[in-house]
């Protein structure tokens, strides 16, 4: 064994400090966010039957997109937490999953505020909205797992089989969903939509990015201090004397 | 390494040991056959006494009936070893702990598909189901669907039942990753029901033959994990 990554070893660090980075991050994030909507307003026209309305799309697809970005990084770090054993990994797993729970309700809640007007209804049985609705219950699930279990080493071992599994089981739910109903447009995607919507989409995929990152490092840092703070504790219980944390 | 012989042997000594606890009080397997029968019954209430409204939703209620009280049988076969912290001394034992989990996994077959030879002929009757002509396709749909509900339940058991709130985390891990399965064995069954007049029984049968195996092998693997923390 070399050097040690386990949960012991993360005790034995200092506190660390979130650098001015991940705040100038956030602005770049959040104004990018708001630019690229003044982008992709200006540059498409309202749309013939749908209006303002399409512009929903704007944000609906890019959340999805980096929803899904979010729980592949939490099927690859959980995968590299179980081989290494490193509890950053574990850490950023939980991170991830915490941004793709967020994105993927923000995204189900777009859509549904879209669909209403469009289709007449709030929701229908359709598989990618089926699909998603299903993500963000395993997930939530995943979520649960993690609050219930105290001793961090059997959390991370635990969550990341949980991690993996939710993974591989999103293109089977798709499926099988498909197969048992479907009425949803073809997906959106750069080459079955207008051009002068691609732009938009694509700044806006940037921005969501940016944004999901910046969550992702800010989670993870509190999620560090979390653990420090268990460890001092119960360091202190051990040693009796007073909790300084 | 052990051979796969010395493998599927302990995986048969564990699947005996369980079942016979079982057996020796039935304690369990009685409770979750009552609540079975109370679900079916509950159902028809819920969905009025028509003879026809209830044949179209025979294969959802059989469904999530087997759902609903099977999986109040995972977190049992690991509480019996907790209890006593038989456990610990069963991951003593040299070799590879797969086997462990292919004896739990077996053990857990064979008590939810002894609950569904009970709770489908009751269906059968309250629902007025053709059960001798479909009794072929409802058996492979049947194996087909527990195993991959059992698969699962018995990795996700392995960590929800050293859990506080075990009664409420394993169906919310568990429930959302079945719902292939959910849709594939109500759809087959619905199809053998009625005579398959479609033909379409076939790829549903084939979409819970690749979740069993994707399942399956993932959660083979995972145990090993899961068990040693």
């Amino acid at each position: 064994m070399g050097r040690s990554t386990g949960y012991a070893a993360a005790t034995a660090e200092r506190v660390p400090r979130q650098g001015r980075g991940v705040t100038v991050l956030g602005w770049i994030a959040f104004l990018g966010l708001a630019g690229a909507q003044v982008v992709a307003f200006n540059l498409s026209a309202p749309d013939r039957d749908m209006g303002h309305l399409q512009k929903i799309m704007y944000v609906h697809v890019p959340a999805a997109w980096i929803a899904f970005l979010s729980f592949f990084f939490v099927f690859v770090v959980s995968s590299i937490y179980l081989w290494r054993r490193d509890w950053r990994h574990d850490l950023l797993a939980a991170a991830a999953a915490e941004v793709g729970v967020v994105l993927t309700a923000l995204t189900l809640a777009l859509g549904m505020i879209w669909a209403r007007p469009t289709w007449g209804v709030w929701w229908t049985w359709d598989p990618r909205l089926t699909t998603t609705a299903i993500m963000l219950v395993i997930y939530a699930g995943y979520m649960a797992l993690r609050g219930f279990v105290e001793d961090p080493e059997r959390r991370g071992v635990w969550s990341a089989a949980v991690g993996i599994l939710a993974f591989l089981n999103v293109p089977v739910v798709y499926m099988s969903v498909r197969w048992w109903r479907s009425i949803h447009q073809v997906q959106s995607s750069p080459s079955t939509i207008d051009p002068e919507y691609v732009l938009g989409l694509r700044l806006n995929a940037v921005a969501f990015l940016l944004v999901a990152l910046y969550f992702l490092l800010r989670r993870y840092h509190a999620a560090r201090l979390e653990v420090l703070a268990a460890a001092r504790l119960e360091e202190d219980a051990l040693t009796g004397e007073e909790a300084h944390v | 390494m052990m051979s796969p012989k010395e493998v599927a042997g302990r995986a048969l000594a564990v699947a005996w040991k369980d079942l016979t606890a079982e057996w020796r009080t039935r304690a369990t397997f009685n409770a979750v056959v009552a609540l079975a029968v109370v679900m079916l019954l509950l159902f028809g209430f819920a969905l009025g006494p028509e003879t026809e409204a209830l044949q179209r939703a025979a294969a959802g209620i059989i469904w999530l009936t087997i759902l609903f009280s099977g999986v109040l049988s995972f977190n049992r076969s690991y509480q019996i070893e907790l209890d006593n912290g038989a456990l610990e001394t069963l991951l003593l034992y040299p070799g590879s702990r797969k086997a462990i989990f292919l004896g739990k996994f077996l053990a857990n077959l064979v008590f939810v598909l002894l609950v569904e030879a009970l709770l489908v002929p009751l269906a059968a009757i309250l629902y007025d189901l053709p059960l001798v002509r479909a009794l072929p396709g409802l058996i492979l749909v049947s194996v087909l669907g527990t195993f991959g509900f059992v698969v699962l339940g018995t990795l996700y058991a392995a960590m929800a039942s050293r859990v506080r709130a075990r009664e409420v985390l394993l169906p919310l891990l568990l429930f959302p990753m079945l719902v292939p399965v959910l849709v594939a064995a109500v759809a087959a069954t619905a199809a053998v029901l009625v005579g398959d007049p479609m033909g379409d029984a076939g790829s549903w049968i084939r979409l819970l033959v690749v979740f069993d195996l994707i399942f399956g092998i993932a959660s083979f693997f995972a145990f090993e994990y899961v068990i040693e923390e």
